[in-house]
């Protein structure tokens, strides 16, 4: 079925929809990671985003129930340069598009995608939006115009959990809100370290990894008080990813003031960006983001590099935190943008990129042995 | 950490000749090194015996050592340029086994040389089987159950554990030579024994069989500081079983999720880290069950290889100059990306489009050789297309291979329905060869379930899905007929359709279907291959086509020249012929006009990203080139340099509208056509073998009696001498007269009086249209008959009448005149009774020309190059003749190794891969380095083995004498035993193969034998000929076929029994000639 895809900008592209008539509005972004596409359609940091792959082929390995980074597909569309509509892979339980149409999320093909990652790499992300009932460019364009701008927006209320929750058997295991005041909630106190873990959006895998740490995990949503989590006696905190603009998200800045020092914190992503702002840093919009699985990131501690999986549209200003010069962990090797920091006072630490990879590189993933370790250390 | 300063002096040893499984792709990667080493202010010094390299020139390093690759050479150089460290990483199998052998003798301790890239123990652990084993189970992986066997009751004890199927490796070795599958005992003998023999260290490894399983590669990276990047997977579409060398291979991995790609990339960090490869590139592969995932590491080879280079064509990223930075200290986040300039060598390349890699083969050239694909590497070249899909990327692909294929057939020239049915089909599919795929096409014409090809093929079925989808195409192309429709056509065009196939299909012309596509606006676009799937912008202009809306080349306003590269190495067109293109992109630079190369061999230098000022990656077809020539508007293009390849399209480019520069593809024609060049010849007052055309066998016949016998019997229209054969006589016309026909149906045969035992001699030429130099003559060591390309030759000439010399050079000027050649020109004579006759002239690069550049210190390319840009040679500086004061031996090396059953008797059908060079400043020393150099062990003592056909006996006279008074004992078969003891030469008297045991080939078994010497007609009543010489192969014994390749051999026996050979940089010669 014909499609449109137009942008802010004036500039359309044609392409054709494989999962039947729809039209949706949303950034565009590209990602370049050449497999993941399951984690990322799943991932909640692309709420809000039409995602198109930099790799011209995808559906080829089909869908698979464990590639899945939260309940839903997040994604607001999907545009790819040819749909296999012929997955081959030992795991496959379906295909891509059976699994778009399932989720209700539009997915367009035949599109030049290399032309339109090199249009957002000069031009910026932008607002967008894909029709398949739509097709003059004109009052495609003014729709796309009408799409609501991502600085500014509190994402995190359309992704956080609404209900707190274990991990368990590879799925949420949800608790009643009720039982978050009590401390006797942990199931695995004193053999695992009881993390809690705020949810402005949390993939999966984070979770995975940090119960392979040695943690027991609670997901709480992304507005619970710092009371109410002193309340649960943790070992430590974490601050998840998630979607959109750290500004507006003053309720979780607040939370993360009130509870560093207490415990050790680790942030990914967002969750750096939170904490960033929770040190006294200012965060900003980068131009056409990093989303891909191939950003090499310093260790400056190390000075090992890290090939690291990334999915950020907003960053912690480096200059903002420039004073803090020690806190600063993590630089990225191709632009000398901030990629980690890190305060030993507080103990705390985050990174801007997935250590937790799906998809990706799983060259972080000690940084969640670490989380376990400085837990420890507080401990003892 | 930066870059060492505690060395200056690096050794780098090349990879020596072409041969199946190690090809130009190590000119490329020794090329990028020296380049890389010279940029960081590194005295490069250099060992590699291949003239036909860009590696090799002069400039390339500072001393080039242009000698035998051996661990006496290395041994020889060290002692003479006291290197700091020795580099064996970049070329290939050959550098590492020659470090290995060099280093048992204790030459790195006693003159303090460090092995930079990978360490003695490193190499071990990766190469050695049993070593290997235990690293992986080390780190928690999985090897195929295997074991080790170094005789008989070994193999069948490891056997029983294992169970049937195996697989057979030999440890050491190159292409998995003497490898196999195994399904009974009796063939496990066979392949056993053969991997036995192959292996250096006579051992084996049975293997429980994965065959049907996937393979992946992955290209490793590690620097010093143990950063790790992995920089391209690779999906071979062949399951296991097949060389992955002998695959189609794709890139990035297609089948695989994050999940299990991770498994492999964590997989692959740590097997680098396990062997100890300290910097530098790896190759690991890997199979992967189909049905659950396991996976079982196959291999891992601790240097840069043929996959390397092509995951570095397929993504940017140069390995090989990384990983000579590497080994000199620089870590990967040091080195800044060239492609993007902006971010640094630290990172994991994103591709976005799809890489098809398809291997060449040259069964036809081997009748006698099964057309299967197993775990020995058998194909010569490969050719590599870019597409923005599978499907674009395979046609593509298929196209650029040179075998005739418009693409995925659909180009009449699959076989028809009914002659590929039943169990033929299936043979086909089920067991791996060169046609498969075409076999696939048919299946798929006749319906057959994917599921069902599946089990026949183990090609995933996502890939013979992508085929599918290309058949369907093809069916409703032929449906809709002349009135495709624009929306078909366009689809067609992005599943890679060439308009050759379309044109096919609607029974139109290629220029019709041209000139409708272009009418509704549907030409390609060309998309940048920058490393990063468009995240920066990129600096290189490295181009693929594509049919999509964005057009990214950068068409400057300078003056411009395309050079059109040959396409896939072949036997017949290989790296000499990249070497002037190459050539070709150097002079351009120099004379300020932009280098655009186009080509689709991703193994050459001319193929790397910073070798011209611009790089269209594209098959060369009509359809393909014109479409470059249309959007970059050159000034000209360069045909004359690629081979055969540019050639064949000279002309259609030329009708096109296509400026050609140089000389003239009316020039080209002229001395390709009989009638022509026959008139030119009487103009010109020059002498040609008697010859003639025949359409049939009674006009053969006529022609043959007319001129008298032997006469040459080919095929007209055909490479490399191709079906080419001598017949001596009436009987044996008839079958060769045939064969000729195969091979070029409906075309006149082409019959030619034979200069029997006539003196051959190939003269190389440059001319500007009015001056003439010559580049070199060189005297054949193979009397007359032998394809040229196969011949040993010697320049400057050592038996020559100064006054045939003077006279060949008089008729290449006046040749050159007639034809107005503009550029270079190759002439062959033959002299015979005191006469000289033309036999061949090609107005274009000859396959000499890097062995004559490098014998006189003239890049004759580029000066060709220059000319044709309209420089005279006199502005250039090269008027005289530069006649070196020393002599430069080519010889040619022979694939025979790799085919079973073929016989290796030379003839005049061309079969060797690759050539060495031997320079001294005596003959039978520089004959000897050549055949050193070529793998021949020659003996000092022993028994010469002499068995010739009568024609040969008076001219082995000599030669067994001379051997009999070097020492040697003479051992012959009755005929020849009895004509040399009649004659004083005393000889021990041998059964032949048919007399009853023990025969000669039990004496080769049990090392009786040193050198043989057997000529043989190649006719099959040679049979015993034929077992001696397959014994001689097996066994490593040298041999040669002809009188005077034995002549040859014994002035190299002699030359080494004077004094050891001694080594000097191909610079220190050069400099005698001024």
């Amino acid at each position: 079925m014909k499609a449109l895809l137009a942008l802010e900008d004036g500039r359309t592209f044609a392409c054709r929809s494989f999962t039947g008539s729809g039209e949706a509005g949303g950034e565009a972004v590209f990602n370049t990671s050449m497999t993941g596409y399951q984690e990322i359609l799943t991932d909640p940091s692309y709420y809000g985003q039409m995602v198109t792959m930099t790799y011209p082929l995808i559906g080829n390995y089909g869908i698979s129930p464990e590639d899945v980074e939260s309940g839903r597909v997040q994604v607001a569309a999907f545009i790819v340069k040819e749909y296999q509509d012929f997955p081959s892979n030992f795991r496959s339980r379906g295909t891509l598009a059976d699994y778009l149409i399932k989720n209700h999320v539009l997915g367009v093909e035949d599109l030049d995608t290399r032309a339109l990652t090199r249009h957002i790499r000069k031009s910026g992300a932008m607002r967008a939006v894909i029709s398949t009932s739509d097709l003059n460019p004109e009052s495609l364009v003014a729709k796309a115009r009408q799409v609501p701008s991502m600085a500014g927006s509190d994402l995190v209320q359309h992704v956080t959990t609404k209900k707190p929750y274990f991990w368990k058997y590879n799925q949420p295991d949800y608790v009643p809100v009720e039982t978050l005041s009590n401390a006797f909630v942990w199931r695995h106190r004193g053999k695992k370290h009881s993390v809690v873990a705020i949810d402005f959006g949390i993939k999966y895998n984070i979770i995975r990894c940090l119960e392979n740490a040695g943690c027991e995990v609670l997901t709480v949503p992304s507005k619970t008080s710092a009371d109410v989590i002193k309340a649960l006696l943790p070992d430590g905190i974490f601050l998840s990813n998630g979607p959109g603009d750290p500004e507006p998200l003053t309720y979780a800045v607040d939370t993360i003031r009130q509870l560093l020092g207490s415990v050790p914190v680790f942030g990914i992503c967002l969750g750096m960006q939170l904490l960033g702002l929770a040190m006294g840093g200012k965060t900003l919009k980068i131009k056409f983001g990093h989303r891909g699985a191939n950003q090499p990131v310093k260790n400056l501690a190390t000075g090992k590099v890290e090939i690291t999986s990334q999915n950020h549209g907003f960053a912690v200003d480096l200059d903002s935190l420039k004073d803090k010069s020690s806190a600063l962990s993590h630089i990225n090797l191709n632009e000398a943008s901030l990629e980690g920091i890190s305060d030993d006072t507080l103990r705390a630490f985050a990174v801007q990129y997935h250590p937790e990879a799906s998809p990706g590189p799983h060259d972080a993933a000690y940084l969640f042995n670490q989380f376990a370790k400085v837990m420890t250390h507080a401990k003892a | 950490m930066p870059k060492r300063n505690d060395i200056h002096k690096i050794l780098i040893i090349g990879a020596g000749p072409i041969i199946i499984s190690q090809a130009c792709e190590f000119d490329y990667s020794g090329t990028q090194a020296c380049k890389a080493l010279k940029e960081e202010g590194f005295e490069v010094v250099l060992i590699n015996s291949n003239p036909a390299t860009i590696m090799t020139d002069p400039e390339t390093a500072d001393r080039v050592y242009i000698e035998p690759v051996t661990p006496d050479t290395l041994c020889k150089v060290i002692k003479a340029e006291r290197p700091d460290a020795v580099l064996p990483t970049l070329g290939g199998q050959t550098a590492l086994n020659t470090a290995i052998e060099a280093a048992k003798t204790g030459i790195f301790e006693e003159y303090g040389v460090e092995l930079i890239g990978a360490s003695i123990e490193a190499i071990h652990k990766a190469e050695d089987r049993e070593l290997f084993r235990d690293a992986m189970n080390k780190i928690g992986l999985r090897i195929p159950k295997s074991g080790f066997a170094h005789n008989f009751a070994e193999v069948e004890e490891v056997a029983k554990k294992i169970g049937f199927p195996l697989i057979v490796r030999p440890s050491f070795t190159l292409g998995g030579t003497g490898g196999g599958v195994a399904y009974n005992m009796e063939e496990l003998n066979r392949v056993a024994k053969s991997g036995l023999d192959a292996s250096l260290i006579s051992q084996i490894q049975l293997e429980e069989s994965v065959l049907g399983w996937k393979e992946y590669e992955l290209e490793v990276m590690r620097d010093h500081a143990d950063n790790v990047v992995i920089i391209c997977s690779i999906e071979n579409v062949d399951a296991m079983g097949v060389h992955t060398g002998d695959s189609i291979t794709v890139a990035p991995a297609q089948t695989l999720s994050d999940k299990e790609y991770q498994v492999l990339r964590d997989a692959s960090i740590a097997i680098i880290r396990e062997i100890g490869v300290d910097t530098g590139g790896s190759n690991v592969q890997f199979a992967v069950n189909p049905e659950n995932g396991d996976v079982i590491v196959v291999e891992m080879n601790p240097r840069v290889s043929r996959s390397s280079a092509l995951a570095s064509k397929a993504t940017g990223f140069p390995i090989a100059k990384i990983a000579a930075k590497l080994a000199v200290g620089y870590t990967l986040d040091e080195i800044p990306n060239d492609i993007t300039g902006e971010t640094m060598a630290c990172f994991e390349p994103s591709i976005d489009y799809c890489v098809v890699k398809i291997p060449r083969w040259t069964f036809e050239k081997f009748p006698e050789a099964k057309d299967v694909l197993t775990t020995a590497m058998k194909s010569v070249g490969e050719t590599m297309a870019i597409g923005r899909t599978f499907k674009e990327a395979f046609q593509k692909g298929l196209r650029s291979l040179e075998i005739g294929r418009a693409g995925f057939g659909a180009d009449g020239r699959d076989l028809l329905p009914d002659s590929v049915a039943g169990t033929d089909l299936e043979y086909h599919l089920s067991t791996p060869n060169s046609q498969r795929l075409f076999y696939i096409k048919y299946a798929l014409k006749h319906n057959m379930p994917i599921t069902m090809l599946y089990e026949l093929t183990h090609i995933d079925p996502w890939f013979l899905h992508q085929m599918k989808q290309l058949v369907d195409m093809e069916n409703q192309i032929k449906l809709a007929g002349k009135n495709l429709p624009k929306d078909l056509l366009e689809k067609a065009k992005k599943y890679g359709f060439s308009d050759r196939q379309i044109a096919h299909l609607t029974h139109l012309t290629e220029k019709q279907v041209a000139q409708e596509r272009k009418l509704l606006g549907l030409v390609p676009v060309y998309k940048l291959v920058d490393t990063c799937a468009a995240e920066f912008r990129a600096v290189t202009p490295y181009y693929y086509s594509t049919y999509e809306t964005e057009c990214e080349a950068r068409v400057s306003d300078r003056k411009k020249v395309i050079i059109l590269g040959g396409g896939p190495n072949r036997i017949g067109q290989g790296i000499e012929f990249d070497y002037c293109c190459v050539h070709a992109s150097f002079a351009l630079k120099e004379e300020g006009v932009e280098s655009i190369m186009v080509n689709s061999n991703p193994e050459t230098v001319s193929t790397d990203y910073d070798t011209s000022d611009k790089l269209y990656f594209e098959p060369l077809t009509h359809e393909d080139v014109l479409h470059i020539v249309e959007k970059e508007k050159p000034f000209g293009v360069i045909v004359q340099f690629g081979g055969q390849t540019p050639l064949n399209l000279a002309t259609g480019l030329q009708k096109a509208g296509v400026p050609i520069i140089g000389t003239s593809p009316e020039s080209i024609d002229r001395a390709e056509d009989r009638d022509l060049f026959q008139a030119m010849m009487d103009k010109l007052g020059l002498r040609q073998p008697e010859n003639g055309i025949a359409h049939s066998y009674e006009e053969a016949l006529a022609v043959a009696r007319e001129i008298g016998y032997p006469v040459m019997v080919r095929p007209s229209f055909v490479l490399g001498g191709r079906a080419m054969k001598i017949v001596y006589d009436e009987s044996d016309l008839e079958a060769f007269f045939e064969l000729a026909v195969q091979a070029s149906p409906d075309k006149p045969v082409l019959i030619d009086k034979f200069l029997e035992e006539a003196f051959e001699l190939d003269v190389d030429a440059i001319s500007d249209g009015e001056t003439t130099v010559i580049g070199g003559m060189m005297e054949h060591i193979e009397e007359a008959g032998i394809h040229s390309g196969d011949s040993a030759c010697v320049l400057p000439p050592y038996s020559i009448d100064p006054h045939h010399i003077e006279e060949m050079a008089d008729a290449a000027r006046a040749i050159a005149k007639e034809l107005r050649v503009k550029g270079l020109m190759n002439i062959q004579f033959g002299i015979m009774n005191d006469t000289v006759y033309v036999i061949e002239v090609n107005p274009r690069a000859s396959r000499t020309i890097p062995f004559v550049s490098k014998a006189i210190g003239v890049p004759l390319a580029k000066l060709a190059t220059q000319v044709m840009l309209g420089k005279t040679l006199k502005e250039l500086g090269f008027t005289q003749q530069v006649i070196p004061p020393y002599y430069c031996v080519k010889e040619a090396v022979m694939p025979f190794d790799r085919f079973e059953n073929v016989d290796p008797v030379l003839g005049p059908e061309m079969k060797s891969t690759g050539e060495v060079m031997g320079i001294d400043m005596d003959l039978g020393a520089a004959v000897a380095k050549s055949q050193i150099a070529a793998g021949q062990k020659l003996p000092e003592t022993g028994t010469v083995f002499i068995s010739v056909q009568d024609k040969d006996k008076e001219a082995a006279l000599p030669v067994a004498k001379d051997f009999h008074d070097m020492g040697f004992t003479i051992m012959a078969t009755r005929g020849t035993a009895a004509f040399l003891e009649e004659h004083q030469v005393p000889a021990t008297p041998v059964k032949k193969v048919s007399a009853g045991r023990p025969h000669v080939v039990d004496a080769v078994k049990n090392k009786e034998i040193q050198l043989i010497l057997n000529t043989g007609a190649t006719s099959q009543t040679q049979r015993d000929g034929y077992e001696i010489r397959r014994a001689a192969i097996k066994y490593k014994i040298p041999y040669a076929t002809t009188t005077d390749g034995t002549r040859a051999i014994l002035s190299a026996i002699k030359a080494l029994k004077k004094e050891p050979l001694s080594v000097k940089p191909i610079q220190e010669y050069h400099k005698q000639n001024v």
